[in-house]
C-alpha cells in the first residue's frame, strides 16, 4: 500500500487525458486515418442461417479484375479467430452456420464500386434446418455443435438444498428472460491492416483487446509473435462490442491487405455494424426457491441458460460470470445453480458490460420481490432480511469480507429516494379510480465481481510498465485501452501519486502491442483494480532503482526525481520497471468444483428507481433514479460518477427500450431508426452515491466500476412496473406494445412472446 | 456501368468553412460530410450513422444546426459552414463549451462531442440560459452511448454561466 502521506492526485478531479483532442476534434479514430495507396474492404456475408454453399457466381457486369478477391483459400494459417476455441471459422469454407456469416471478402479503391460488387455476387446454397431459440438448441431437433448444442455448462452446489423443500413455508417458481441488447458505440467497428511475407500483419484499429488480435492473428497467418504488431487508435466506445469481434474484421482487412499488397480499411457502415458483430446473450432464468415463514432464503435452485449464437467465441466465460452473480448478495444456505450456453444459428452472442450478470440478476432481483409478494412482506424487507452479512459465504462458499454494510447501502437508497413518502403518495393515487397513471418505486440490491473470475487473473498474467524519461517526466506502458472510461487518465493518477510527481509529468503510451507489455484485456471491470495495482507496484519499483543507484531521497521532489532519471538515463540509457501479477495469497479457486473466490473482491450496490406508467399510452417513464454503491476508494468522482450514470442509461434501455427483433437468424431492426437507445430527452435524472467500504486489493484501495451500474436498473424498473400495475413482467425488454398486450390479453393480442421473434412474415421486405 | 449508374459529373462549388472560403469539386449529391471528412480534411465531424439518426455528424450551415450525412453539398454552396475545428481560437483557447465538456465530464469516448458540442454552441445562440428542460430537447438529436447524459447538461449549464456573465 502507498505511503500513509495525504494523497492529493488519486481522488481529485484532474482533467481527462485525451479530453482536449475529444473536444477540439483533434482526436483521430479510425476512420480518421488514411495510408497512401490505401484500398477499402468489403465483406459478402451469408444470406441464410445454415447450409452448405454450393456455388458463387461473379456475374459478367462488373469489372472484377479491378478487385481484390479472398476467400478461405487464401488464409496462409488456421482458418479460425483465435480465443477460447478455435472454432469460429475466419471466413466460411463450403458451410455457414449463421445469417451474416462471412464467406468471401472484396477490396477496391472506391467505395461506391464495393457496395456495387458486394451486391452481385450470388451465392447458391444447400440449406438446413435452423435453430433459432434456446428452446429449439435444447430440444437437440439438429445436431449444430459439439454432442449435445452445449458450449458449457456449470454447476455450482452448496449446502444440502434438496432438504429444504419439505420444510419450507413457501416454495416460489419462475421464469424470467432478457432479451439480446446491442452495445450500439457510436464508433463503428473499423480496421486498417498493413500485410506482406516480409514485415507480416499490422493492424491499426477500434479495439478493446490488442494481444487478444495480436494472438488472432499469428494463428490465422501462422506468424511468429514479433511479425504481427497492433495498434489501439482513438476509440469511439466499445462496452464490450470491441473485445473479439475486432479480431475478425482485423484478419479480413489483413487477408485482403496481403493479397492486394496495398493497405486496406474496413469500417462497417450502421447497418452491417448491428446485424453482423456481436450482442449481449439472450437468457433465460428459472427459479426456485423455498422460503421459511419470515422471509428468509433457505435454499433453491437456479437453471440460467444464456443463448450463445452460432460459435463458442465468449460464451463459456459470460456464463461463467451470470452463473456465480445468479445468487446475488443475499445468504443462501443451500443452492444448486446449473448453467448452459447453447448453440443457436444466429450471429455470435458476446461481451457486453455486466457480461452475464445483468441477465441472473434480473432475474433474481425480479424473484425477490415475488418472494416478498408470497411472504406479504416489503420488497425492502426480504432483502434486509437475506443481505449476505461478515462471516457468512456467497454461492461459490467465497468468505464475505468484515467491512460490507448492505443495510447500510439500502437506507441510504431509501433515504436518497424519498422512498417510503412517495411509496405512499403513489399508493394513494394508484387508488384513484379515475387515474390513468400509476406510480411505484423498484428496488435492485447487487453486487459485481472485479478482475477476471476464479483462476483467470493468474493465468492472464498480467504485466504493466513505467518508463522514466530524461527530462523526469513518466510515461505508462501498458496494453490495457482507453474507450471513453477513464483508463489513461486514472493510471496516470495512479503513477503520479506513488511518484509524488505533477500530475501533467505522467503520461500514457499508445497501446501497440512493440512498445507496452501484455496488461491483459481491458475488460471485467478489472484495469484500475488489477492493472492500476501493477502500476503502483512498477512505479515503486522505479523509486526502488533511482534510490540505489542515483540515492534518490525518500520522498523525493519532482526535482530530485528528475535529477536522478536524467543520471540513471545518462549512465543506463534508460529506465523501465516492469510489475507482473500475483494472486493475492487467500484466493482459492477451484475450477471443477467451481467453488472458492470467484474474485478478488466485489463492488455492491442497491438502486431505486421511481416509475410511472400510462395506461393511455402503456408507456413506462422512469422519473427518477437513485443509484447508491460501494466500489471501495473513488479515483477520480466525476469520471467514476460519469461510469455510473453511463451505466445505468444501458441499463434503462435494456430495461425499457432496445429490442432487438430476429427473423430468420437475423437482426431486422439494424438500424438506429428502429433500435431504439436512450436519447436526452428520455432519461429521468440519475443520482449517483458512493460509500466506501475499504478494499486492500486494488491501487489506494479502488475497486472495478464499470460494469456494476449495467446489473440494477432492469430489475428496479421492472420491480417498479410490477407493483404499479399488479402484473407480473418477467421479461425484458418491455416496450409499450408489450406492456399493452399483457394488460389486454385478447385471443387477437396475447401477451408477448418471450422469444421476441419478429412477427414480420417470411419474405416481406426489408 | 450503365449511363444510369454514372452519377452526374463534379462541379466547382464554393462555400466558407469555419471562416475560410473554400473550393471543392465534388459530385453535386455528395454528402456534406464527406467532403468535410474526405476533401478537406476536417475529421472532426463523425459519421455515427449515416441516416440522420445519432447526430454526430451535426455542423451548423449558416448558424442552423444540421446533420451533415443528410445536406447534399450543393446544397451548402455558398453558405457559411461551422465545424468542431473552427471552434476553439486560432491560438488554441477552448471555446467555453469545449472547456465546459472537458471540466464537466461531458466527453467519454469523445466520438459523439463534436457534434454534441456544436448543437450545444447552438442551443446557447437561441437560447443564452436554458434551463434543464430546454437542454434536454436541445441535444435530444444528439445520441450520447457513453454518458447517459447528465454530465454533458452540467457541462451545458456551467457554458451558459460562463457565456453570460460578464
Amino acid at each position: 500500500m502507498p505511503d500513509a502521506k495525504t494523497t492529493s492526485i488519486v481522488g481529485a478531479n484532474v482533467a481527462r487525458k485525451e479530453g482536449r483532442d475529444k473536444v477540439t476534434g483533434a482526436a483521430r479514430y479510425i476512420d480518421d486515418l488514411t495510408l497512401p495507396g490505401m484500398l477499402f474492404g468489403a465483406t459478402v456475408r451469408s444470406a441464410i442461417q445454415r447450409g452448405k454453399i454450393k456455388q458463387i457466381t461473379f456475374p459478367h457486369s462488373i469489372e472484377w479484375s479491378e478487385f481484390t478477391i479472398v476467400t478461405a483459400k487464401d488464409i496462409p494459417g488456421k482458418n479460425c479467430i483465435a480465443l477460447i476455441l478455435d472454432d469460429q471459422p475466419c471466413l466460411a469454407d463450403g458451410a455457414v452456420n449463421h445469417a451474416e456469416e462471412p464467406i468471401l471478402l472484396l477490396a477496391h479503391e472506391n467505395r461506391q464500386q464495393l457496395t456495387k460488387a458486394v451486391a452481385a455476387i450470388q451465392i447458391a446454397y444447400d440449406a438446413l434446418p435452423a435453430l433459432n431459440t434456446i428452446e429449439e438448441s435444447e430440444s437437440q431437433r439438429e445436431l449444430i455443435w459439439g454432442e449435445n448444442n452445449a458450449f458449457k455448462t456449470f454447476l455450482v452446489e452448496k449446502g444440502d438444498v434438496d432438504s429444504v423443500w419439505p420444510v419450507a413455508s413457501h416454495i416460489v417458481e419462475a421464469e424470467y428472460r432478457t432479451g439480446a441488447q446491442e452495445q450500439l458505440y457510436i464508433e463503428t467497428n473499423g480496421i486498417i491492416a498493413v500485410a506482406n511475407p516480409q514485415d507480416g500483419v499490422t493492424i491499426w484499429g477500434s479495439l478493446q483487446c490488442p494481444y487478444y488480435v495480436h494472438k488472432a492473428m499469428m494463428k490465422l497467418f501462422a506468424l511468429p509473435e514479433d511479425k504481427v504488431r497492433v495498434v489501439q487508435t482513438e476509440t469511439g466506445g466499445a462496452f464490450g462490442g470491441k473485445e473479439e469481434y475486432p479480431s475478425m474484421l482485423a484478419g479480413h482487412a489483413a487477408l485482403l491487405a496481403l493479397k492486394s499488397g496495398r493497405p486496406v480499411k474496413m469500417v462497417y457502415d450502421r447497418a452491417e455494424d448491428m446485424a453482423a458483430t456481436t450482442k449481449r446473450h439472450p437468457s433465460r432464468t428459472r427459479l426456485r426457491t423455498a422460503v421459511d415463514a419470515n422471509g428468509k432464503i433457505l435454499g433453491g435452485e437456479i437453471e440460467f441458460v444464456i443463448d450463445g449464437g452460432a460459435y463458442a467465441t465468449l460464451s463459456s466465460v459470460v456464463l461463467s460470470r451470470g452463473t456465480i452473480h445468479a445468487g446475488g448478495p443475499y445468504n443462501w444456505p443451500s443452492i444448486r445453480i446449473r448453467s448452459r450456453a447453447m448453440a443457436t444459428n444466429v450471429p455470435p452472442h458476446g461481451a457486453f458490460r455486466g457480461f452475464g450478470a445483468p441477465q441472473s440478476l434480473f432475474a433474481l432481483e425480479r424473484h425477490m420481490d415475488r418472494l416478498a409478494q408470497v411472504v406479504g412482506i416489503s420488497p425492502t424487507e426480504i432483502r434486509r432480511r437475506n443481505f449476505l452479512q461478515p462471516g457468512q459465504t456467497t454461492t461459490t462458499q467465497q468468505a464475505v469480507p468484515g467491512e460490507i454494510n448492505l443495510p447500510l447501502l439500502l437506507d441510504r437508497a431509501l433515504n436518497l429516494s424519498g422512498y417510503e413518502a412517495k411509496q405512499i403518495a403513489a399508493a394513494a393515487q394508484n387508488n384513484d379510480p379515475l387515474t390513468t397513471k400509476r406510480k411505484a418505486l423498484g428496488i435492485a440490491a447487487f453486487l459485481h465481481g472485479a478482475g477476471f473470475t476464479g483462476s483467470g487473473e493468474r493465468y492472464l498474467d498480467s504485466v504493466a510498465g513505467v518508463e522514466a524519461l530524461p527530462d523526469g517526466a513518466v510515461r505508462i506502458l501498458v496494453s490495457s485501452t482507453e474507450f471513453g472510461q477513464g483508463t489513461n487518465t486514472v493510471l496516470c493518477q495512479i503513477a503520479a501519486e506513488t511518484l509524488s510527481l505533477p500530475y501533467d509529468r505522467v503520461s500514457i503510451a499508445q497501446p501497440d502491442t512493440t512498445a507496452v507489455p501484455n496488461s491483459g484485456p481491458t475488460v471485467a471491470s478489472r484495469t484500475i483494480m488489477v492493472v492500476g495495482k501493477l502500476v503502483h507496484s512498477a512505479c515503486v519499483g522505479l523509486l526502488q532503482t533511482l534510490r540505489a543507484t542515483q540515492s534518490l531521497p525518500a520522498p523525493a521532489t519532482p526535482e530530485q526525481f528528475q535529477s536522478a532519471c536524467a543520471a540513471h538515463v545518462s549512465q543506463h540509457g534508460n529506465i523501465k520497471s516492469y510489475a507482473r501479477y500475483q494472486a493475492p495469497k487467500n484466493v482459492l479457486w477451484d475450477d471443477e468444483k467451481y467453488r472458492g473466490e470467484a474474485y478478488a473482491t466485489y463492488a455492491w450496490a442497491v438502486y431505486i428507481a421511481e416509475v410511472t406508467v400510462d395506461l393511455l399510452t402503456f408507456s413506462a417513464t422512469v422519473n427518477n433514479f437513485v443509484a447508491v454503491q460501494e466500489v471501495g476508494k473513488v479515483l477520480h468522482p466525476i469520471l467514476a460518477e460519469g461510469q455510473i450514470i453511463g451505466g445505468v442509461a444501458q441499463g434503462i434501455g435494456f430495461a425499457l427500450y432496445e429490442k432487438v427483433l430476429w427473423q430468420h437468424g437475423r437482426m431486422r431492426n439494424n438500424q438506429m431508426t428502429n433500435y431504439i437507445m436512450p436519447t436526452s430527452a428520455d432519461l429521468p435524472p440519475i443520482h449517483v452515491h458512493f460509500e466506501e467500504f475499504g478494499n486492500p486489493h486494488g491501487a489506494y484501495g479502488a475497486k472495478g466500476l464499470g460494469e456494476l451500474p449495467m446489473d440494477g436498473p432492469a430489475p428496479a424498473i421492472l420491480n417498479a412496473i410490477s407493483a404499479a400495475t399488479g402484473h407480473e413482467f418477467n421479461s425484458i425488454p418491455l416496450l409499450p406494445e408489450d406492456l399493452f398486450a399483457a394488460l389486454n390479453p385478447t385471443p387477437e393480442n396475447p401477451p408477448p412472446s418471450a422469444q421476441l421473434e419478429c412477427p414480420l412474415p417470411v419474405g416481406a421486405p426489408q | 456501368m450503365t449511363a444510369a449508374d454514372t452519377p452526374a459529373p463534379k462541379q466547382k462549388i464554393s462555400l466558407e468553412v469555419n471562416g475560410e472560403p473554400r473550393t471543392v469539386s465534388a459530385h453535386p449529391m455528395a454528402r456534406l460530410l464527406d467532403v468535410l471528412r474526405l476533401d478537406l480534411q476536417l475529421t472532426g465531424t463523425k459519421e455515427g450513422c449515416g441516416e440522420g439518426e445519432c447526430g454526430s455528424c451535426s455542423v451548423l450551415i449558416d448558424g442552423v444546426l444540421v446533420n451533415s450525412c443528410l445536406v447534399p453539398v450543393l446544397q451548402a454552396a455558398g453558405t457559411k459552414i461551422l465545424t468542431i475545428e473552427g471552434l476553439s481560437s486560432s491560438a488554441g483557447q477552448l471555446h467555453p463549451v469545449q472547456q465546459a465538456f472537458l471540466d464537466c465530464g461531458g466527453a467519454q469516448c469523445g466520438i459523439c462531442t463534436p457534434g454534441m458540442i456544436l448543437a450545444a454552441v447552438h442551443l446557447l445562440a437561441k437560447n443564452p440560459s436554458p434551463d434543464l428542460a430546454a437542454i434536454r430537447e436541445g441535444l435530444s438529436g444528439n445520441l450520447c452511448r457513453c454518458t447517459g447524459y447528465m454530465q454533458i447538461f452540467q457541462s451545458v449549464s456551467q457554458a451558459a454561466k460562463r457565456l453570460t456573465s460578464p
